[in-house]
């Protein structure tokens, strides 16, 4: 009687442990060998293994085993009648004389190794009628049959762990098919960008002077962005709407775009329609960024007001307009134009401080030349602004000093205003 | 193999030709792997008598169950004796029950340990 209570809290005990090492245990290798541990334990077998089966391969590999020869073969074949046989069948003997029911065709194949590594029962792990492993015991310490009470203790435990592969297999999945379909999502990505670079050499097309325009704009304005701190997803969003920005131009006049001259007033207004033009172009389409369509539309608005297609003011522009802003009028002034050279850096660099709070916004400006200037003073960081503007163009040796001085006096407004 | 850090509950000493390990208070997985890892050192360094003493040791759990049989098994390999002593009633009780006194010699006191792993090398001898 008290052997009897002894039995039962010790096996109690284990199939407790069982639930919680099945829930609690991340690592899957872990979790295993604990489950193992705790059906040797519980019964006092002597050796063990557990093995996982591969729905994909048809096979099964011992994941875990204790005080089993090492000349197992790791890897079994099942095939189709096995794994229904062993789904079916439950527990079942090695040895013919103890089995309660014909020996499984699993044992009969694998009947030589089985013996030499003296398994006497194996126990098929099942799911809803799937196999997912196999547990295979030696004999019990005590040198007795498992009894009817052992094998529906066994029974119980091979459930639990059934269920913990099972998991494990569904979170593997999933895991895999995020894979699978993050790798169809960069592959989209990069059709997208591919397909956008491609549109927008298609607008620079247009204007035999400002070819490569939207490109330099996108590049631009992938760097403030950075420079900002956004994430990647964002800088690459700022890239895409640098790209498109200009797309409004195609509805322009070829002539009004090309004219090797100052544009009147009628053909300014057409050509002032694009940055709308560009924004209903845009607007149906489903982008995997935010924004884009508005920054088509706005990146000719000023923070003074002075702006079009509608005057907004400040912070009425979206960021994202304000950074198309920067990148646009930097490569405009700094690339030749039908009707004059382009200007010298110092030159633009003054343009910018006057024009910072007036047409640009301070932050990007600030971080668009601080950009520059780590690229300048810093031998480590790409050398993308002498890729766009020409290796002569950034060789002035004053020109470190007169970006911190730009950078300073913007903050130093910037600060004053706060104040 | 990793070497788990001894606590202050599973420690060795030797007497001797004969390793004693001292189980701790509770033989689970942790303080079990503790024990077999100490048992394993002393086997691959020529020792051929390892006492497990369970002076100290309230329960042994299934997963101290299952490792004690792990390290039989390595005693088993290396020809070696291994001696269980000083195990509380209840503790021997389901040593019994589970049939691992059929594998191992059980003493009632360190000494008793240490005279049947003296017996057992003489008569190997």
């Amino acid at each position: 009687m008290v052997e009897n209570i002894q039995k039962f809290l010790h096996t109690f005990s284990a199939l407790a442990d069982l639930g919680q090492e099945i829930a609690d245990t991340h690592e899957f290798n872990e979790m295993a060998s604990t489950a193992l541990h705790l059906v040797l334990g519980t019964l006092a077998v002597m050796r063990g293994a557990i093995g996982e089966y591969n729905p994909e391969y048809g096979s099964i590999r011992l994941i875990a085993k204790r005080n089993l020869d090492n000349n197992l073969p790791t890897e079994l074949l099942l095939d189709y009648f096995e794994n229904r046989e062993l789904c079916q069948v439950g527990i079942s003997s090695v040895s013919a004389e103890e089995s309660e029911s014909k020996v499984l065709d699993f044992v009969t194949n694998n009947i030589e190794w089985l013996n030499e590594a003296q398994v006497e029962l194996v126990l098929p792990l099942v799911v809803r009628e799937r196999l997912v492993g196999i547990i295979l015991l030696g004999e019990k310490a005590s040198g007795e049959n498992y009894t009817v009470e052992d094998k529906a203790v066994l029974s119980s435990m091979s459930r639990h762990i059934a269920v913990g592969l099972q998991e494990r297999r569904q979170r593997e999945e999933l895991e895999r098919r995020n894979r699978e379909i993050k790798q169809l999502y960069d592959g989209l990505r990069t059709i997208y960008r591919d397909t956008v670079r491609a549109f927008a050499a298609a607008i620079d097309c247009k204007d035999k002077y400002t070819q490569g325009h939207s490109d330099r704009v996108g590049k631009y304005c992938e760097i403030i962005a950075r420079e900002l701190g956004w994430d990647e997803e964002e800088v690459e969003g700022m890239m895409i709407a640098g790209y498109l920005h200009d797309v409004g131009k195609l509805a322009v006049e070829r002539n009004i775009i090309n004219a090797p001259y100052r544009i009147n007033a009628k053909e300014s207004s057409e050509l002032n329609k694009h940055p709308m033009v560009g924004f209903e172009i845009l607007s149906p389409i489903r982008h995997p960024y935010a924004d884009i369509p508005q920054a088509a539309r706005y990146h000719h608005e000023r923070l003074d007001g002075r702006g079009y297609p509608e005057g907004l003011k400040g912070d009425e522009i979206p960021l994202g307009a304000k950074i198309v802003t920067v990148a646009d009028s930097f490569d405009a002034m700094t690339t030749d134009r039908p009707y004059r050279r382009r200007r010298s850096l110092e030159d633009v660099l003054e343009d910018f401080q006057r024009n910072t709070g007036k047409q640009f916004d301070p932050r990007v400006v600030v971080a668009f030349f601080r950009a520059m200037l780590k690229e300048i003073t810093n031998s480590g960081v790409e050398k993308r602004f002498r890729r766009l503007l020409g290796r002569d163009y950034m060789n002035a040796e004053t020109l470190p000093v007169k970006l911190q001085e730009l950078i300073s006096k913007i903050e130093g407004h910037k600060t004053a205003a706060a104040a | 193999m990793a070497n788990p850090s001894v606590s202050k509950e599973v420690y060795s000493t030797q007497k001797g030709n004969v390793a004693i390990i001292y189980a701790g208070d509770y033989l689970n997985k942790q303080s079990g792997e503790r024990v077999e890892y100490e048992c394993n050192r002393h086997l691959s360094t020529g020792y051929k008598s390892l006492v497990i003493s369970f002076r100290e040791t309230k329960i042994v759990n299934s997963i101290g169950v299952s490792i004690l049989i792990g390290i039989i098994e390595s005693a088993k390999k290396t020809d070696s004796t291994l001696v269980f002593s000083e195990a509380n009633r209840q503790t021997i009780s389901l040593f019994n029950m589970l049939g691992l006194t059929k594998h191992v010699l059980i003493a009632e006191s360190e000494n008793e340990a240490l005279d049947v792993v003296t017996n057992r090398l003489s008569e190997k001898k």
